[in-house]
């Protein structure tokens, strides 16, 4: 079966395409096309990262189990958060900038 | 009203569809684009969105604040694509009988869309760019 993944922002710009199409055994889970994907296209996120994805336009857990024609889209972080995640993300940025600047 | 656009947002109107005669007090917020990010200068920034699912997702929040605070009507329009400094890229206006609930649902709506609405935000400098909230993914750019 046929499912369609979409890519946006961070992981198009790293998938150098906005879309793609995807050949799966029937029956296959979210899980299992995500673990294709990341070896297909290791650039994607490092290992220790999950990728969050949507199927169908809702958030979606990995257990669940794919169909024919489903609308996969890997959803990077989103610009916001709550202030502690904010807080986190400003330090790692802080010490990303340090580690490029070696 | 919920939208996402790709032109430059009037929040006048964004307001003025929320004003009830049942309502004491509107709440607008402006999310604006600034000029520094991270001690460095931004030329411009790029939003983009996956707009069916965004669109869902604002819609839910709406529901859900209209269902579960004592709150009247919410309008929530974001705008994507290239934005200069100083735009207006997010716009949230929220009509409550007391302001006490107004402010306090306009806040909600706001960190809401920020977890949960599929739409990015890249900062563009002089010296490079980067996708806000996305730095947990840099680890491939410190290892080169």
């Amino acid at each position: 079966m046929k499912v369609t993944v979409r890519f946006f922002a961070l992981y198009r710009e790293r998938a150098g395409a906005s879309e793609r199409s995807w050949e799966l055994p029937e029956g296959a889970t979210l899980a299992a096309l995500l673990r294709e994907i990341r070896d297909v296209l290791p650039v994607l996120a490092p290992p220790e990262v999950e990728i969050v994805a949507a199927v169908n336009e809702e958030y979606a857990e990995g257990g669940v189990v794919l169909r024919e024609g489903d609308e996969v889209a890997l959803i990077p972080p989103v610009s916001g958060g709550t202030l502690a995640t904010r807080f986190f993300t400003a330090l790692r940025c802080v010490q990303n900038d340090m580690v490029g600047k070696r | 009203m919920i939208e996402i656009t790709d032109k430059a947002i009037d929040p006048q109107p964004i307001t003025a569809a929320v004003r009830r005669d049942s309502n004491g007090a509107v709440v607008t917020f402006l999310g604006t684009t600034r000029r520094t990010s991270m001690g460095k200068t931004v030329l411009h920034l790029e939003y983009e969105a996956y707009r069916p699912m965004a669109l869902r997702k604002l819609r839910e929040i709406a529901e859900e604040i209209v269902q579960n605070w004592r709150i009247e009507d919410v309008s929530i329009v974001h705008r994507i694509g290239r934005l200069e400094i100083e735009a207006i890229s997010l716009v949230v206006a929220v009509a409550s009988p007391h302001r006490k609930e107004a402010f306090a649902a306009c806040g909600y709506v706001v960190d809401r869309i920020k977890e949960t609405v599929p739409i990015w935000k890249k900062e563009v400098f002089e010296d490079g760019q980067v996708w806000v909230g996305c730095q947990s993914h840099a680890v491939s750019a410190a290892a080169d």
